[in-house]
């Protein structure tokens, strides 16, 4: 975010419908289906610079820039895509899309189900990981990239990356597996599980169906915001940035006395106010049942062999949702498979939120990557 | 493309096969990985703790894995490497058995370089009462990282009690190989080294 970078400036959402069902992993089929899209940079004579970026939980494919009427509406890796950032947008052709399910343009819970002209609700089924990476190929197609020169992302959005490796090896020639790990642990999908109950068991949820009721479950939605956010936070981060301050002082109440209850209520509100509950059940569904070992009788090394891809792996030192052990599992599955790859563990001391910030050995490690990657590629 | 090449660079090139899976401990820059790639055809990896190091490396095109030495190589199976080098690191290492213990678990062969404690300007220097600085320890006893420095007959002796056959040692001094008392007159010593 230093005042030297350029932006990637006015950028515009554009729309890709796709008439050929997409069959999805829970055996359920979409029947047609949309994905929007932003690009950056220009696509090359041979269409071979081209990086996919994945977006994680909360985001979208407003990735950088901003948008004509709305100024301030940067995108979500801004500080990490654009011209001569990281992500060199003179130097790639970058994509970002927003992922099935979503609820910002892609078809999702809020869209129309074609065969009852009303929202999907809770009738829009089930999406992966593996779902989006095959939704995410389509899109390559209709933009005519056989292979990507990478494809990248955080958290969630790492984990589409690694998928991308596996079930497309062909068609990525570099994974940057960022803040991620090979699957949750019990403790995350335990943080999930209490973020979906508050919004299941919100009375305005209606079993999912509740557009045509014109209500939505907030509460449930700003409960599910918060226990996220707390997770995506070091504690060492929230004691310096909060502490035991307190806005007014004590009162003997249930209002929010403390700085930190202030700071989640807000973030809860913000987030409730422009977020879709039917997306936020099926995004943590989709990061629960995220596991390529699970195929390989839980053998993540065998479960990497079809990988060929170069891999960038890095993690976070204070990354306590996706910790640096975590990390190491996938290096070592890589390793395993004799794969090149390369691993950065970032002393950050942001915890999970780390991914999305500039730490300046994080942005060097990313930048040089991707210009080696570029050279490589006689870019 | 130009690699900064140390004395000890070429010695052990000479010691990898073609082609071999190399391990590459305390990689630096990955100059010694990107030489090795270059003249022998080596892959594999480098593992380096500093942060520039691992930018330098992957700069170079070296696969390099950030990670400290001193808690092992527990992301490295038993005997997946051919060659495990560790160049200039062992005497600034706290677990210096550990390591070359491990060193030998995930490889065949281990390949280790440390400037020779018993070369006699060393000795000179600590017969005056100093502690020695020189080309190959070129610190002052308050800001060394060098904490297990050792002699060419220490390292004999350690292979030696341990069981490790030493297959070949090379002794330097000034990039040249010291054949008469290497413990005396070689600066840089180079083994290479298997389980018995």
């Amino acid at each position: 975010m230093s005042g030297d970078y350029r932006s990637a400036g006015i950028v515009r959402p554009q729309r890709a419908s796709f008439a050929e069902a997409l069959p999805l992993r829970c055996g359920a089929t979409l029947p047609a289906f949309e994905l929007v899209y932003e690009t950056y940079g220009t696509l090359n004579a041979d269409r071979s610079n081209a990086i996919l970026v994945c977006h994680a939980l909360n985001a979208s494919h407003h990735v950088a820039g901003v948008y004509a009427d709305q100024p301030d509406n940067e995108g979500w890796w801004d500080n990490m895509v654009g011209p001569g950032k990281p992500v060199d947008t003179d130097r790639f052709f970058v994509v970002g899309v927003n992922n099935l399910g979503s609820c910002f343009g892609s078809t999702g819970p809020s869209s129309i189900n074609p065969a009852t002209s009303r929202p999907w609700g809770s009738d829009f089924p089930i999406i992966t990981v593996e779902d989006w990476v095959d939704g995410q190929a389509r899109l390559a197609d209709h933009l005519g990239i056989d292979c990507f020169a990478a494809i990248m992302g955080g958290s969630l959005g790492g984990m589409q990356a690694l998928c991308w490796a596996i079930r497309y090896p062909d068609r990525v020639r570099d994974a940057l597996v960022i803040a991620a790990a090979p699957n949750l642990s019990a403790q995350n999908i335990a943080f999930n599980e209490v973020a979906r109950s508050a919004i299941l068991t919100d009375p305005e949820f209606h079993g999912g169906h509740f557009y045509a009721k014109g209500v939505k479950p907030v509460r449930g939605l700003r409960v599910a915001r918060m226990i996220g956010h707390i997770t995506y936070i070091s504690d060492a981060q929230m004691e310096e940035k909060f502490g035991r301050q307190l806005r007014e002082g004590i009162k003997y109440s249930f209002e929010p006395e403390f700085q930190i209850e202030s700071y989640l209520r807000y973030q809860a509100e913000k987030f409730a106010e422009y977020y879709d509950a039917n997306t936020y059940l099926r995004i943590t569904k989709a990061l629960d049942y995220f596991d390529p070992a699970l195929a390989t009788g839980g053998d993540l090394t065998r479960a990497l062999a079809p990988a060929k891809c170069r891999f960038l792996v890095i993690s976070f030192t204070t990354d306590w949702r996706f910790s640096p052990a975590r990390a190491r599992e996938i290096v070592k599955a890589l390793v395993d498979n004799q794969r090149d790859a390369s691993y950065a563990e970032i002393v950050a001391p942001h915890g999970h939120d780390a991914f999305l910030l500039d730490a300046p050995q994080y942005h060097a490690v990313v930048r040089i990557y991707l210009a080696r990657a570029a050279e490589r590629a006689g870019g | 493309m130009s690699f900064s090449t140390r004395a000890d660079f070429s010695t052990i090139a000479g010691w990898i096969a073609p082609n071999a899976r190399v391990l590459d401990l305390g990689c630096g820059d990955g100059s010694l990985f990107a030489y090795l790639r270059e003249s022998r055809g080596a892959v594999g990896y480098g593992i380096e703790i500093d942060d520039k190091g691992v930018l330098a490396s992957i700069s170079n095109g070296v696969n390099v894995i950030q990670s400290n030495l001193e808690s092992g190589l527990a992301g490295f199976d038993d005997q997946s490497f051919d060659s495990v080098i560790l160049s200039q690191t062992l005497q600034a290492m706290r677990h210096t058995e550990q390591i070359v213990l491990e060193m030998l678990r995930v490889g065949r062969e281990a390949i280790v370089t440390f400037p020779n404690f018993g070369h006699w300007s060393h000795r000179m220097q600590v017969l005056r009462g100093r502690m020695p600085v020189s080309a190959s320890l070129p610190y002052q006893w308050y800001n060394t990282p060098n904490i297990h420095l050792c002699t060419v007959a220490d390292f004999d002796a350690f292979c030696a009690e341990r069981g490790f056959r030493v297959l070949e040692r090379v002794v330097l001094h000034e990039a040249q190989p010291v054949r008469m008392f290497p413990n005396l007159l070689g600066s840089l010593a180079i083994y290479r080294f298997r389980r018995g």
